[in-house]
Parts: C-alpha cells; sequence; structure tokens
C-alpha cells in the first residue's frame, strides 16, 4: 500500500515537473528532456498500480507489457525529436531572427 | 534618446511580466497534480486488474512469462506497430540528416580497444540469452535489443568504423527484418486461421521465439543507429542531394 502510494506520488511529482518545463521554456532541448521526464513519471505511475507484494497474488503483466515498450519507443521518439531539433538550428535564419528581434526591440523603445 | 534607468525599467518591467505568468502557471500545474492526485487516490488499492484474465490463457499463450504472452501473444497488435514505430523513426533520422563523418585521424587508444574486445562478444551473448529467458522468466525481444543497441553504441564511441564497413543494403535490410518476419507471421495466422496473429494451437511458443528473434535483432540495429544520428555516408540514394 504504501509502496504504490509513494512511488505513485513520486511519478506524479515527476509529471508536474517536466509539464512546468515543457511550457515555460522555450529552448527545444529542455523540451525534449521535459518530455522525458514526464514519460519516466507516467512509466512509474504504471508499474506502480501493477506493483504486488511478493507472495501475494499474481502480478498484473499488462502494465509491465506497455512500459517496456514504452520505454524504447521513448528512446526512438527523443532520438527523432533531437535530430529535428539540430536540423531546426541548422536551418533556422539566425542573422535574420536577430535583425527581427532587435527592430522589435527598438520599435518598443520608441514608443 | 532613453537614458540607462529608462531602459533598466523596462527591462525590469518584462522580467515582472514574465514572473507573473510563471506563477500563475506555477499555481496552475499544482491544481492539475493536485487533481491528478485525487483521481489516483480513488483507484482501488489491490485491484487485480487483468492478472486472473492473463494467468487463466497462460497455458493456451504458447509461453510461461505472463509479461511475453501478453507482448506477444494477447496484445501482439500493439506490439506489431511499436516494432513500427521504431522503424518510422529511424527512416525519419535517415531523410533529415546525414551521419557525421568520423575522424579518419584518431586513434583508437589500446585500453578502449581492449574493453571493447571484452565487452562486445558478452552484450551479444547476454542478448540472446535474454531472448530466449523471454519465454519463461523477464526477458524478451525489447531487453535483448536494448544490450544489442548498447553494443553497438559502445563501438560507435570507440570510433570502429562498422557503419561504414557494412554496406548499407545490409544495414536497411537489418531494420526491416524484425518487421518483416513479425508482418508475415501475422499474415499467415490470418491465412491458416483467418485471424490476423491467433497462432495456430501448439506452433506459438515456436513462433515467438521466431519473432522475438528477428526483432530483437531489428531493435538493437534501430537503436545504434538512432545514435549514430543520421543515413550512413556511401547510400547515395538517386535524387540524393550530395
Amino acid at each position: 500500500m504504501i509502496t504504490t502510494t509513494l512511488y505513485s506520488l513520486t511519478g506524479l511529482i515527476l509529471f508536474g515537473m517536466g509539464f512546468h518545463t515543457l511550457i515555460i521554456h522555450s529552448h527545444p532541448l529542455r523540451k525534449i528532456l521535459a518530455v522525458n521526464v514526464m514519460g519516466t513519471g507516467v512509466f512509474l505511475i504504471l508499474v506502480a498500480t501493477a506493483y504486488v507484494p511478493l507472495g501475494q497474488g499474481d502480478i498484473d503483466p499488462v502494465p509491465h507489457a506497455m512500459v517496456l515498450t514504452g520505454i524504447v519507443v521513448s528512446v526512438s521518439v527523443t532520438a527523432l525529436a533531437l535530430i529535428l531539433a539540430c536540423r531546426v538550428q541548422e536551418t533556422s535564419n539566425l542573422a535574420l531572427l536577430k535583425r527581427r528581434n532587435q527592430r522589435k526591440e527598438t520599435k518598443e523603445t520608441r514608443a | 534618446m532613453k537614458t540607462g534607468t529608462e531602459i533598466m525599467g523596462k527591462i525590469r518591467n518584462r522580467h515582472k511580466r514574465r514572473d507573473a505568468f510563471q506563477l500563475l502557471f506555477l499555481i496552475l500545474v499544482f491544481f492539475l497534480m493536485a487533481l491528478l492526485g485525487t483521481i489516483f487516490s480513488t483507484i482501488p488499492v489491490n485491484n487485480p486488474g487483468l492478472a486472473s484474465a492473463v494467468a487463466s490463457l497462460q497455458t493456451e499463450s504458447g509461453v510461461e512469462s505472463p509479461v511475453t504472452a501478453v507482448l506477444l501473444n494477447f496484445r501482439g497488435y500493439d506490439t506489431l506497430l511499436e516494432v513500427m514505430v521504431l522503424l518510422l523513426a529511424v527512416i525519419g533520422v535517415w531523410s533529415l540528416i546525414k551521419a557525421p563523418a568520423p575522424d579518419p585521424e584518431t586513434e583508437i587508444s589500446p585500453v578502449q580497444m581492449g574493453v571493447v574486445r571484452l565487452l562486445a562478444p558478452v552484450m551479444c551473448l547476454v542478448a540472446a540469452y535474454l531472448v530466449w529467458q523471454g519465454s519463461h522468466l523477464a526477458g524478451g525481444a525489447f531487453q535483448g535489443g536494448a544490450i544489442l543497441g548498447a553494443a553497438g553504441v559502445l563501438l560507435l564511441v570507440s570510433e570502429l568504423p562498422w557503419l561504414r564497413t557494412v554496406p548499407a543494403s545490409v544495414l536497411r535490410f537489418g531494420l526491416v527484418l524484425g518487421p518483416l518476419c513479425f508482418i508475415g507471421t501475422a499474415l499467415g495466422c490470418l491465412f491458416l486461421g483467418g485471424e490476423l496473429l491467433a497462432y495456430p494451437e501448439g506452433t506459438a511458443g515456436w513462433l515467438i521465439l521466431f519473432i522475438e528473434t528477428a526483432c530483437a535483432l531489428s531493435i538493437g540495429l534501430t537503436l545504434a543507429l538512432l545514435f549514430a544520428g543520421g543515413r550512413p555516408h556511401e547510400n547515395v540514394s538517386r535524387g540524393d542531394i550530395p
């Protein structure tokens, strides 16, 4: 009982932390990491719900199977997201963005 | 012309606005977590879930491990799609970027070579054992594939050019081997038994082992190639922009 609650609570906190970072920070790398942390929280909650103390009946294998495949899929999704972020960084016209930001700032200071 | 203090005030104002938004969002996240926490507290403890349902069908699944039975027999369709997701991720990465070229000048230190020589065969052995063990204990295609992928990553970080020496067609075939075997088995079951992934009686154990072996190879290769971060150099396909 206490084990399930503790792990569920930890998973919940991880999920909340990840969600907060995902919205607040704008850097793609932070967002990718945040999604990973959120996913870890969800996996922890899933495993915690399936937890049965030793010798008190059969485990529920369905959440275990879901987490097992979920981990590998999340790794591959992270890799794809990282490559996409790299491409965005490479192809985005940084000089143009900087000029635009400067123009916006001068407009704001004039107003 | 603005004075320095005015500009500083503007910057401070902007910071204040951002802080207010962050605080508001923090409160919202706390509310969300409180909501989720109350939802979790309503889930009955010692919920048996599907444990008894799986246990009652365990003898028919062809394997002794309940997790493997769920993965490849009861929820085989899900696993098939998850293997497809892995393949899609590699296709996405390969279509976006080329693998960074390794520096030919770098020399591998003898210590690192010794570690690789020692570890890589052991990792392959452990991966094979995990796949075999999947039928009766914890283990299976995904665990074995992860170990194989780690072996591939070890070779990559040791600057061993296996990505360049192995022909691209072999890599591509290895990537689709698992999904092809899985789909082939599923379609074979469809033609023989009338349902997708409904293994004929008595053959389930061997078919699961066959699928797991092929999938473990593909998953390992997928993970290693994702780590390599792009398509290999020598396969310049038609229409490729150099």
